[in-house]
């Protein structure tokens, strides 16, 4: 067996070892991480939503399996600090001393500090690693903590791409984030003279303070204990923080002391094999120079890592060349950059198209005839980029302008049928138009999640899974988002009509924008909007014809034709008198009772007439409707948290109760449930709900998207640490959008993975307000919570209602007769179970197949 | 149709009773009926068992139309079973018995086979 050494557990290391791991299937190969970070590595790539939403663990790329795996030993915390090339051995600054084989360099970058004065003074930053944003988030918070008027500002030095990230950072931190860039415009590497005075504008209206053509001359401590940076033309800016991010330098140290050539401005020279000029050290990710130039992006590290991976395993691939596009939503603005941005290559043009107006700069570099795609910029608008790129190289459908010109006319006309095959549509990891193409037409995958599981497209950083669907649709599968045959549009659509046009009675509804008089499916699902839109008993007028069978009888069908019935018991709480109620009325009933998986009380095989008389008792003893029957709330499971338990840091209880009873009988698109926790060993399974809340020390973390059934997922962190109110109010936004918008019988789960943009959308919309629907949605939610009313003590108080509790209209008292009961396991349940399967319908007497009504006739 | 006059009727209940659109079980001779009045007041007259649970259940289900055809959706497993001559849309070889219908001085009768 041999030994690779991999120096750095980075993102690229990490993925060379996995990758070699997946390739050495005969185990010859033993690895050896030696790794600076305290921590296995993680994705740094979303490093900044540490400080909003996603913790250590939501980053970790490394998972149990591979922390696990005997052939790999990872070292944490210990450095690399000297390498013998004759010996083949690596030391560490721990003592440890490691032979290898061959030998991997994945040590990534140090961010660049330029020496300014004062450049080491406390509370002035890097922004690399989670221990940064550590040292950050607990600098920021001394700041707005401490006592005086007024928000601090932070300083963020460079406005490059990394620099725009840091000062949202700031911003989430409660800092007034200021940017000093050297350049005369922000992200000048990936932006144009025209694209930067715009993406200026844009990003000015969201509260950044920019600063151009000037650099930063001293960092000094003022007299109050914060921080005073002084700008090369003479202004000064009042900080409690500073952040560092003027760039990066390959960590290439332990190269250069062993003599082996680095490229003129830094990193460690390697051919398109990614060795070194020592054939038994290669190098990969950003400390890499492949053939002189480095790479700053994830996306050719990955690609180096598979090269070296490959070639350890017999293998002869090499590094040909990287896509350097970028796309970014920083601060809700788009930026997208690709290709020959700047137009060097010889020859190029350049096509542009500014409108201040409408917030858009697009320009497109091409070949000297005009015809062939070689880079671009977008900013404001970068709705074409993922079509664009695919151009990239390649001949353009049409005059290049018109692919720019505002949105219907430009690339959006063009569609994704004028790409070649050739294009690549995902460029995490390399698959073609071509490819998908094929897995369509060999009936391998027919929608995106299937496109994805079959050639890996969108599994990555997923900003490709809009063009995905549109190839799908390119290669003639069809998605209808039609409701049924009687309404062409889809749910959401449907939702919006009637939101915008005050309809509130199905005929009318159908009259105006569907067709026919409707049926089982469309009917349902306009109960519900009207339910939501509308108010009112779910019984009223028109609206009872609408109601599937089980809100129909407020209970659940069951398969001889009788009922349940579950009251709701908020948080699973129920008292001994209550529980003595509900015993009392299953004995007096004759009903089967059970203890549901929902944490509440189920009583079975109750026929139509006898449900009123059943809530009755209920209601009188202050249960009320639990909506099991509905496609609604049905329950928020709790654990007992700080009330009983050792181990609970807040009061769950108290949560699941006042939510279940701020949400009870909202109707929605499917049913809603919900759990809360009392503490991180989550007793309550909230994580496997369609919103789950587990409790932190100082707060809430808001879970949301997860299920149990079918196809079970855990629910997703939507948001950390919020205060009660804060997360009442996203939870209220994030059920009323998920109302509005998501398609019949579709739950939260599969909802938020279809949003365009995924949670970071749905994060946008629902706490940034980028659609400006908040106030809406909040006025929504109130309304409900102001309408609710017990649906079953309603029907009791209204005889008109009350009449529809019969089997037979002409013989209201009269028992169902094919209603019958047997004894199970000393239980009553319905007849016709034999070995525990139902018997065939024919034994119950009344025919599989009743015969035709000619047949009847000719029988005559 | 010489048969018609050997029928039984049996009253059910006053037209206004039943709500359009959202039907009634009655019983008829013994057996169990779905009577349903249309959106364009229509009265049909289904045997209220679903064939495929053996469930007395009909009269609960949605009424609509599917391609056209006045249509009731089974409750239970959602099948439609058209409203004239009560055969199974999802599969041709079942049906449900229906029944004549008649609305005499404002009040539904249905005849007995
Ligand atoms: C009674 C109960 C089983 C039990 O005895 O424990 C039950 C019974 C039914 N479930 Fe359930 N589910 C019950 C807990 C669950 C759970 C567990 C939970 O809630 O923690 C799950 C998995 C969790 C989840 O939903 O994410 C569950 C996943 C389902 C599914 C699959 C949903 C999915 O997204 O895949 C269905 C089918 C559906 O809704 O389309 C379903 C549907 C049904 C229906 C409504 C099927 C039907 O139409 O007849 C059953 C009738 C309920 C009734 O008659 O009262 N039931 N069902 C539980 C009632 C809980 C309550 O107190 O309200
Ligand atoms: C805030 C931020 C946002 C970013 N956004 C994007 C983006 O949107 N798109 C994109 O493509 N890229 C982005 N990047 C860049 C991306 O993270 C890097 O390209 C990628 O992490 C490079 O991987 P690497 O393994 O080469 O280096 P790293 O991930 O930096 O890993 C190197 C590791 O080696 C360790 N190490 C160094 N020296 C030694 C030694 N002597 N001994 C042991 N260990 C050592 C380091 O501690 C580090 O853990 C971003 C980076 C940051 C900081
Ligand atoms: S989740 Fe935590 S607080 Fe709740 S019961 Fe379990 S251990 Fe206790
Ligand atoms: S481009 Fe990143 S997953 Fe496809």
């Amino acid at each position: 067996m041999r030994t690779v050494v991999v120096v750095g557990h980075g993102m690229v290391g990490h993925r060379f070892v996995e990758s070699l791991r997946r390739r050495d299937d005969v185990g010859d190969w033993r690895v050896v991480v030696l790794a600076e970070e305290s921590r296995p590595a993680y994705d740094r790539v979303a490093l900044s939503s540490y400080l909003s939403t996603a913790s250590a663990a939501d980053l970790a790329l490394a998972d149990e399996e591979f922390l696990a795996d005997d052939l790999v030993d990872l070292h944490l915390d210990d450095r690399a600090v000297a390498l013998d090339r004759d010996a083949r051995v690596v030391t560490t600054a721990g003592g440890r001393r490691v032979s290898y084989d061959e030998l991997v360099l994945a040590t990534g970058s140090v961010p660049f500090v330029p020496p300014v004065p004062g450049h080491d003074l406390d509370d002035v930053f890097v922004y690399r690693t989670l221990d940064d944003l550590d040292a950050l988030r607990e600098a920021a918070g001394h700041a707005t903590a401490r006592a005086g008027a007024g928000r601090r500002a932070g300083v963020v030095v460079g406005g490059g791409l990394l620099g725009l990230e840091a000062a949202d950072a700031l911003r989430t931190l409660g800092l007034v984030p200021h940017v000093v860039e050297m350049a005369p415009r922000l992200m000048p590497v990936q932006v144009d003279e025209g694209g930067g005075a715009l993406l200026r504008r844009l990003v000015g209206e969201l509260g950044l303070r920019v600063h151009t053509g000037v650099s930063t001359s001293s960092i000094a401590r003022d007299h109050r204990g914060g921080l005073t940076v002084t700008l090369s033309d003479g202004s000064e800016l009042d900080a409690s923080v500073v952040v560092f991010s003027a760039g990066i330098r390959p960590a290439d140290g332990l190269a250069r002391e062993i003599g082996l050539p680095v490229a003129e401005r830094g990193g460690v020279l390697v051919d398109g094999r990614c060795r070194t000029q020592d054939e038994h050290i290669w190098a990969i990710g950003e400390v890499a120079a492949v053939e002189g130039r480095t790479y700053g992006l994830v996306a050719p590290g990955y690609a180096m890592a598979e090269v070296v991976a490959d070639r350890l395993t017999g293998g002869d691939a090499r590094f040909t060349e990287a896509d350097m596009s970028t796309k970014l939503k920083l601060l809700g603005v788009d930026v997208a950059s690709f290709g020959d941005a700047h137009a060097v290559s010889a020859g190029a043009l350049e096509v542009r198209l500014d409108d201040p107006v409408a917030g858009a700069y697009s320009k497109l570099v091409v070949t000297d005839d005009g015809r062939t795609l070689l880079g671009g910029v977008l900013v404001g608008d970068a709705s074409g980029y993922e079509i664009l790129r695919g151009f990239l190289g390649e001949t353009l459908p049409g005059d290049p302008m018109a692919l720019i010109a505002p949105a219907g006319d430009g690339v959006a006309a063009v569609g994704i049928e004028a790409l070649p095959d050739s294009a690549q549509i995902c460029s995490c990891n390399a698959v073609t138009k071509g490819v998908l193409v094929e897995a369509i037409r060999s009936g391998e995958a027919s929608t995106v999640p299937e496109l994805k599981a079959c050639t890996r497209a969108g599994a990555t950083c997923g900003s490709c899974v809009p063009t995905l669907g549109k190839v799908l649709t390119a290669c003639g599968v069809e998605v209808s988002t039609a409701l049924c045959e009687h309404f062409a549009q889809s749910r959401a659509e449907l939702y919006e009509i009637v939101m915008a046009t005050g309809l509130r009675t199905f005929s009318a509804i159908v009259e105006s924008y569907g067709r026919g008089r409707g049926c089982d499916v469309c009917k349902p699902a306009v109960a519900s909007m009207l339910a939501t839109l509308a108010g009112g008993h779910v019984l009223d007028g028109e609206q009872a014809t609408l109601q599937d069978t089980n809100d129909h009888f407020l209970a659940n069908l069951q398969r001889n034709g009788t009922y349940s019935v579950v009251p709701r018991l908020p948080g699973g709480e129920v008292s001994g008198e209550g529980l003595i109620v509900i015993g009392e009325i299953a004995r007096d009933f004759g009903l089967y009772t059970k203890i549901t998986g929902g944490q509440r009380i189920d009583m079975f095989g109750a026929r139509v007439e006898q449900l009123p008389a059943i809530w009755r008792r209920l209601v009188d003893a202050g249960f009320e409707s639990g909506h099991a029957y509905g496609k609604s709330l049905r329950t928020v499971k709790s654990c007992v948290g700080t009330d009983w338990c050792r181990y609970g840091v807040q009061d769950s209880v108290s949560l699941a109760v006042a939510l279940e009873l701020r949400y009870r009988g909202l109707r929605s698109p499917h049913k809603l449930k919900s759990g809360v926790s009392g503490c991180a060993r989550e007793c309550a399974e909230a994580r496997s709900k369609d919103f789950g809340v587990i409790a932190t020390e100082t707060g809430w973390n808001l879970y949301v998207g997860g299920n149990g059934g079918f196809t079970p997922r855990h629910a997703e962190l939507l948001a950390s640490d919020l205060d009660t109110v804060t997360l009442v109010r996203t939870i209220d936004r994030f059920l009323m959008f998920y109302v509005r918008t998501a398609d019949r019988l579709q739950r939260t789960a599969p909802w938020v993975e279809s949003l365009e943009g995924g949670l970071d959308h749905l994060r946008e919309v629902i706490m940034e307000d980028s659609l400006g629907i908040c106030a809406s949605l909040d006025e929504q939610m109130a309304r409900h919570v102001a309408d609710y009313a017990d649906e079953w003590a309603a029907v009791l108080e209204d005889p008109a209602k009350l009449e529809r509790f019969t089997s037979f209209v002409n013989a209201p008292g009269a028992p169902d007769p094919s209603v019958e009961f047997v004894d199970h396991r000393g239980h009553r349940v319905p007849a016709g179970m034999k070995d525990g399967q139902p018997t065939s319908v024919a034994e119950l007497g009344f025919g599989p197949r009743i015969p035709l009504r000619s047949e009847l006739e000719v029988g005559v | 149709m010489t048969e018609l006059a050997d029928r039984t009727w049996t009253a059910v209940c006053p037209l206004e009773r039943i709500q359009r659109e959202r039907p009634v079980g009655a019983l008829v001779a013994g057996e169990p009926v779905a009577v349903v009045r249309t959106h364009d007041d229509r009265v049909f007259a289904l045997h209220n068992v679903d064939p495929f649970s053996g469930a007395s259940v009909l009269a609960r289900g949605i009424v609509g139309d599917v391609g056209g055809r006045p249509v009731i959706a089974s409750p239970l497993f959602k099948q439609h079973f058209a409203l004239e001559d009560g055969r199974c849309l999802e599969d041709a070889d079942v049906a449900v018995a229906t029944y004549p219908v008649r609305v005499v001085d404002g009040v539904v009768q249905i005849g007995s086979q």
